[in-house]
């Protein structure tokens, strides 16, 4: 093939202006855009489907401005709150919201917990590295307990998120965790997400090698993925597994998808009956 | 409950009412809020008739989610407002930035009252009024307007979703606790006489970056969502087309002088005053619900043969410094009235330039209104 002319199959989807990436060498977020890009091309959907909105830390570059579509930028842990005004706004469209899990569930937790219990139709994907990774390396609320970051540089003192448990008690209707490692997996279930008439939630755990890897140990972004290798557990697995030995794994599959009343559908009906009274 | 969006017709009504069916009237269609004293039945009242329009209210769960819901329904389309009070405003300030940055017109009601902090929720204070302008982070401009009676809270909230629409930014409606909670006579007019502006558009299908969508001090067409523009909307520094641009000091010099003379070029088709002022030694300076104190001062001053006049303030930002400046070549003594130790105060000082001598006259106690004598007592202390 000649290398001058190949194109990527989803280059189509890149914003032609959008030369450059911001994320570092070796990150997981390219391997999570493509999965993105991948089910929404093998759905037969079009870009122009979407809106897709991004809060602030390196996941929100997935979006912005890469894709090629409608894309809002938004503040620090606000994207799900900005969606949902669009959501209301443009019913028909299908709204997608990736950040990261500083921006969904420590400044913007607020956000996630509440559009989950609505059970507002949009699809959210959390992009879980572990830490703040834009700003170097602090500890997050889902930094493993006695890990040392920039800001706990004599362990974590702190417990972190089950975000996928976090979700659940709020009432989303549709939840899996994946890690950059089960990239064919992401794609199944975000096409199930990108469907689903309710609040969807996919955690994704991605490498990041140069705020995570080098400060806290973990090593570079073969040692990172290894590692996700290593503990992945499925959700039947874990089902067998004593507490002791799930200690340190990461239970991925989908655990959710049910189906409730859904803020769109429900606002719709409110008009109705005022309309009518 | 009607189904129409202009109540057309004579009423006697509730300010925070009068606010809600401004908002209708000028077609607003989402709205977002979180409970809080003086302002819910601002929120109460939209609840009940946005669905009846086929419009949209939310109660988010906080000020952080209602701005930026307010905010993503106007990108979507809808014009699109939020209501509360001081202490909202404070948390909804950071976002209040973005729609600023990323010219995202929609109206923000700010019901005020006494603060600092949680202050006394029932109670009126103008305290708010410099917050409006300098709140949110970084250099910027913003339009605020001050009604003062019930019928200038429906007149004024119309015109709030006209200039926001027109000139593609939040802009505020400083409300109080006395007007909100106040009850006086409302004519709304037939639609057809009522001026409704729209957001210029992009033309559909067109892409964002083969037409200028951003930072055009005339106001560039707004790439609204979901019509094919496959915009890229950023409140980080960006160019014409919403290309992000954070390395560049020339690129921020951009970014911040259009948006900047966005409003500083258009001031004289914003900025909204009145007086009657003729042939006055001592006029009274004043907006929002105090306005009223110096009106009364007015009338009952002339009774006792004083040289009195007033002037409103009725667009606070961009502020009337040239009108001021008119006004201070005229009259002898300005005496600024506010609900507050001096705020607008120190604005009319400076627009006045010396021109004529500019005194401060807050309330015998902070909250109330101004009484007639103290306002007498002040004018007989200042005039030449």
């Amino acid at each position: 093939m000649n290398s001058a002319t190949y194109e990527h199959p989803l280059a189509k989807h890149i914003r032609p202006s959008a030369k450059s990436t911001a994320n570092c060498p070796g990150c997981g977020n390219g391997i999570l855009a493509q999965a993105i890009l991948q089910a929404i091309e093998d759905l037969g959907l079009s870009l122009d489907d979407f809106l897709f909105v991004s809060g602030i830390g390196c996941a929100a570059w997935i979006p912005s401005p890469s894709f090629y579509a409608d894309v809002l930028h938004t503040t620090h842990g606000r994207p799900i709150a900005f969606a949902t005004g669009l959501k209301v706004a443009l019913p028909h469209k299908r709204v997608m919201v990736i950040s990261g899990d500083g921006d969904l569930t420590a400044i913007g937790g607020n956000h996630l917990i509440h559009a989950a219990r609505r059970n507002i139709a949009m699809t959210v994907v959390c992009v879980n590295n572990g830490i703040y990774g834009m700003t170097g390396g602090q500890v997050a609320p889902t930094t493993p307990l006695g890990l040392r970051t920039v800001t706990t540089p004599f362990g974590n003192p702190e417990n972190p998120f089950d975000i996928c448990e976090l979700v659940k008690g709020a009432g989303a209707s549709f939840i899996a965790r994946w890690t950059t490692y089960q990239p064919r997996q992401i794609v199944k279930t975000m096409k199930k997400a990108i469907q689903k008439n309710g609040f969807a939630f996919v955690e994704v755990w991605s490498q990041c090698p140069v705020e995570f890897g080098r400060k806290t140990g973990m090593g570079n972004s073969v040692q990172m993925m290894e590692h996700y290798k290593q503990n992945s557990v499925t959700i039947a697995r874990a089902q067998t597994m004593k507490p002791e030995e799930l200690k340190g794994k990461i239970v991925v599959g989908e655990f959710l998808d049910i189906e409730k009343p859904e803020l769109i559908e429900t606002l719709a009906a409110v008009r109705a009956k005022a309309m009518a009274a | 409950m009607s189904n129409r969006a202009v109540l057309t017709g004579r009423h006697f009504m509730q300010g925070n009412i009068a606010t809600a069916e401004g908002a209708l009237a000028a077609g607003c269609r989402f709205a977002a809020g979180y409970p809080i004293t003086p302002a819910s039945e601002v929120a109460e009242r939209l609840a009940e008739r946005l669905p009846v329009v086929g419009g949209t209210f939310l109660q988010l769960e906080d000020e952080l989610a209602s701005i930026s819901a307010v905010i993503g329904a106007s990108w979507g389309g809808l014009k699109a407002m939020t209501v509360t009070s001081g202490p909202g405003i404070s948390l909804m300030l950071e976002n209040i930035g973005f729609a600023v940055g990323t010219e995202t017109p929609c109206v923000i009601v700010n019901v005020m009252r006494g603060g600092p902090t949680t202050g006394i929720p029932s109670v009126e204070l103008q305290g708010d009024v410099i917050q409006a302008r300098r709140g949110s982070h970084g250099d910027y401009q913003i339009i605020a307007l001050a009604p003062s009676s019930v019928q200038e809270l429906f007149d004024d909230t119309v015109e709030a979703f006209n200039l926001a629409e027109r000139f593609r930014t939040p802009v505020f409606v400083l409300s109080d606790a006395f007007l909100g909670h106040m009850r006086e006579e409302v004519v709304i007019p037939e639609p057809e006489r009522i001026s409704i502006a729209d957001r210029k558009r992009f033309p559909k299908g067109v892409d964002v970056e083969s037409l200028p969508g951003f930072l055009d001090e005339d106001v560039a067409p707004m790439p609204v969502f979901g019509e094919g523009h496959k915009a890229h909307v950023t409140s980080s520094c960006h160019d014409a087309y919403g290309r992000r641009n954070v390395v560049d000091a020339k690129a921020l010099d951009f970014f911040i002088r259009k948006l900047n003379d966005k409003i500083e070029k258009h001031k004289d088709e914003i900025v909204k005053v009145a007086a009657d002022a003729e042939g006055a030694e001592v006029v009274l300076v004043s907006y929002g619900s105090i306005l009223r104190s110096a009106q009364a001062t007015v009338e009952a001053g002339r009774g006792l043969g004083l040289k009195l006049g007033w002037f409103k303030l009725g667009t606070l930002w961009p502020f009337p410094d040239k009108e001021i400046a008119a006004l201070a070549g005229r009259a002898k003594h300005l005496l600024v009235l506010e609900n507050n130790l001096g705020q607008m105060f120190h604005y009319v000082q400076a627009a006045a330039a010396g021109r004529a001598p500019v005194s401060f006259l807050p309330p015998r106690v902070l909250g109330e209104m101004h009484e007639i004598e103290d306002v007498l007592a002040a004018v007989k202390g200042v005039r030449p």
